[in-house]
């Protein structure tokens, strides 16, 4: 399963990064968030597979069922997450605005206005 | 959405009067979900989501203007109130000497709810914080 | 003393929190965060003399016990670097008020400068190389929204290289961060420091180690990874860039020293002399690349580029008076750097340029600025007797020590190659005579002259402060290098009594 895994995340990365190096600014967006997937893909499964309860504790216990998985990868998972989420969101934005004001989504198009500065 | 096409659409009727029910159980369902977070699956995150989800949907079914009026807070001020009461909830553990943000709870059970502490008003704080971020995302795409 | 610790966080944040209540009032906005950027400052400057005092700091957040919870810690170093952040913040926020159009203001420019002033602090003061992601996130955030701020042309461009390539080192740094946890189980520096030092497998650990330079040398643009510094830093409005050349990029080098000081040792041969050789292409690339520049800050971007060099040379070295000279180096460049680019934002306020071909004659009107600008940019290229000269004569005594005189020798040359460029900005804007083509310098009004005249003159005074006064500083980094090679300090301060 762990090999599986290892190569659908090299699978993301490449993809990744494949759209990063395309010319339209939507496909880099698609390929920002395929690396982010790689990326929490990737923390998930050197975190270690198992197959165990979530480490939760019931009510009225102290102790979560013996064997529980590790929460801190899920916990940086969730971190990121939500952190990629909010990058994200503003690259949106970012996008909506060159859009807006640009009119095109190639990214070639960007170019040549750096001696009016 | 350009300007020129806002003016052809008509809103659907199908969508006005789904919003109608929707954003009420929504919006109970993100309270929900923020009062069960401390022990179980939810908090202040999903619930903030869900509320400005909620939101969203009021501004597609209507307007942006008519959302925003349903919100009265202008996004922005939601997101300092939201960051104020989550750094408050931290600061009110200095008071008993302990490093900051150190989860204090009160002795008392407060029915329904159960204990009350101040981890459960760092989650209000998120939930008022991301319901402004998300807001102030949301309001900003969908004008113009 | 927990909460001083936090001190350079929660100003920051609370006063932007409170920025962004009162979105619609200018006045208050303003007056919040020159409030929030002068509390940062002083809060850090207690902090410096606590732990000057008394030792490292260490905070245990929520009272949860390392390396179970997220701890704080300020050694030296990060107290120093702290109280750079403080001056920086302080100097930007009084030129901002001068400086940036009402229609940014009413964006929400202030409440981000602090939030990227609290992200700032965060990285330095944190302990634990996951709340360094997180950190480092919140400063990309509030910084990408700054660049953008505005919406020309030329910004959105740069902002999207910006956010592309921060992006992406924030993906491979949270691979190395997920990596790191796989081999050793913590995330805690301190415990990291002490698993890794006795790992079973210590080819994995600088397959890590090379994830973190590859991370942190996008953040510090380090040799082959600076391509998009000087295409988004120069877009921004001045004092944005400025704040950005200060301290952006030397949060990459602190990140830098700080891992490979603290955590990736087990392999020196191989880490830090590739680190040397980086450093030695940095100094030179950049340096080269800004001759051939022609615009105020173009020309000041890429010598970033190559003043990270000589940082990241002293990390290099790795000797106690290498990190020493390191660390006086900080000191004196994001002074400096940020200075040059308050200057060049002071030049555009009077002149409507950043292009050479467009000033002149600036020497004739303005010679306080003029000075101000030399002051700078002599300390800049290393001149007798201003910070620049002890912090470069730091790092080649300590090269020539360890029998390395090539780098040495590439010190000195690009020094001089960093004279050659400063004396162009100086002949070009401030000593020939003005171009027909260019306007006169405009009035300005006496509060804004201040504002603008204010910041470069303290942050002067400063440099040659720093020149006249090397001992005690010089007393300070070399004690701050001492604690950051003995790790066991760190550690014990953190776990406790059990290393």
């Amino acid at each position: 399963m762990t090999i599986v895994l290892a190569f659908l995340v090299g699978g993301l990365y490449a993809g990744g990064l494949y759209m990063m190096m395309r010319r339209s600014i939507v496909k880099l967006i698609m390929g920002l968030i395929l690396l982010s997937y790689a990326t929490t893909l990737l923390i998930f499964t050197v975190g270690g597979l198992t197959r165990a309860a979530p480490p939760i504790v019931p009510a009225g216990v102290s102790e979560p069922p013996v064997p529980f998985a590790d929460p801190v990868p899920q916990a940086l998972i969730l971190t990121a997450i939500v952190i990629s989420f909010g990058v994200l969101a503003f690259a949106v934005v970012l996008i909506e605005q060159t859009h807006r004001s640009v009119g095109t989504d190639d990214s070639n198009n960007l170019r040549g206005i750096e001696g009016e500065l | 959405m350009k300007p020129a096409e806002k003016d052809n659409t008509i809103p659907s009727l199908i969508l006005l009067t789904a919003t109608r029910y929707l954003v009420p159980v929504l919006l109970l369902f993100s309270l929900f979900l923020l009062t069960r977070g401390h022990n179980e699956p939810g908090g202040g995150f999903v619930g903030g989501l869900v509320a400005g989800a909620a939101f969203a949907l009021y501004g597609i079914a209507h307007t942006v203007h008519d959302a925003r009026r349903l919100l009265r807070f202008p996004p922005r001020v939601l997101i300092g109130i939201g960051l104020l009461v989550a750094v408050g909830s931290g600061l009110f553990s200095l008071f008993y000497r302990r490093p900051f943000m150190t989860g204090i709870w009160s002795v008392v059970e407060v029915p329904v709810i159960g204990k009350v502490g101040t981890p459960g008003i760092f989650d209000i704080g998120v939930f008022i914080t991301v319901l402004g971020m998300v807001l102030q995302i949301v309001f900003e795409l969908m004008e113009e | 003393m927990g909460l001083l610790l936090l001190l350079p966080l929660l100003i920051p944040f609370v006063t932007a929190a409170l920025a962004l209540l009162t979105w619609r009032r200018r006045r208050i906005q303003r007056a919040l965060a020159l409030a929030g950027s002068i509390g940062l400052l002083v809060s850090a400057l207690v902090l410096l003399l606590v732990v000057w005092r008394g030792g490292i700091q260490v905070v245990q957040v929520g009272n949860w016990p390392a390396p179970f919870g997220i701890t704080f810690v300020a050694d030296l170093f990060s107290a120093i670097m702290t109280v750079l952040g403080g001056i920086i913040a302080v100097a930007v926020v009084i030129f901002s008020h001068a400086s940036v159009d009402s229609r940014r203001e009413r964006f929400g420019y202030y409440p981000l400068l602090l939030f990227l002033m609290m992200g700032i602090s965060g990285s330095f003061l944190t302990g634990d190389i996951f709340n360094l992601y997180v950190w480092f996130e919140v400063m990309l955030m509030s910084s990408f929204v700054l660049v953008a701020l505005g919406n020309e042309r030329a910004q959105l461009e740069g902002a999207l290289k910006y956010v592309t390539i921060n992006l992406v080192s924030s993906a491979i740094f949270l691979t190395a961060v997920g990596v790191l946890y796989s081999v050793s189980g913590t995330l805690n520096m301190a415990q990291l420091s002490v698993q890794l030092s006795q790992s079973r497998q210590p080819e994995l650990i600088t397959v890590v180690a090379m994830l973190f330079l590859i991370a942190f040398g996008i953040k510090a643009a380090l040799f082959p990874l600076f391509f998009w510094l000087p295409a988004s830093y120069p877009v921004a409005p001045v004092a944005i860039t400025a704040l950005f050349a200060g301290l952006l990029t030397k949060v990459g080098v602190y990140a830098l020293i700080r891992v490979f000081t603290l955590l990736f040792t087990q392999d020196i041969g191989f880490t830090h002399a590739l680190l040397l050789l980086i450093g030695a292409l940095t100094m030179v690339t950049g340096v080269l690349g800004a001759a051939a520049q022609n615009e105020f800050r173009r020309i000041l971007s890429t010598h970033i580029i190559s003043q990270i060099g000589y940082m990241v040379m002293g990390l290099a070295l790795f000797t106690p008076l290498a990190l020493a000279g390191a660390i006086f180096f900080l000191i004196h460049n994001i002074i400096v750097k940020a200075n040059l680019f308050l200057v060049s934002g002071a030049v555009y306020q009077l002149q409507g340029s950043f292009h050479l071909k467009k000033l002149g004659g600036l020497y004739r009107s303005h010679v306080g600025l003029s000075l101000l600008f030399l002051i700078s940019a002599m300390s800049l290229a290393g001149l007798p007797p201003l910070s620049g000269f002890w912090a470069k004569f730091l790092l080649i005594r300590a090269s020539l020590e360890v029998n390395q005189p090539v780098i040495a020798f590439v010190a000195l040359g690009v020094s001089l190659l960093t004279l050659f460029s400063m004396t162009k900005i100086w002949a070009e804007v401030f000593w020939k005579n003005r171009p027909e083509t260019a306007p006169a310098p405009k009035p300005l009004s006496t509060s804004v002259r201040l504002q603008l005249l204010l910041p470069v003159a303290g942050l002067s005074c400063l440099i040659v402060g720093i020149g006249l006064l090397a001992e005690p500083i010089f007393i300070l980094s070399s004690q701050a290098a001492s604690q950051l090679l003995s790790p066991a300090e760190y550690v014990t301060a953190v776990l406790g009594g059990t290393p």
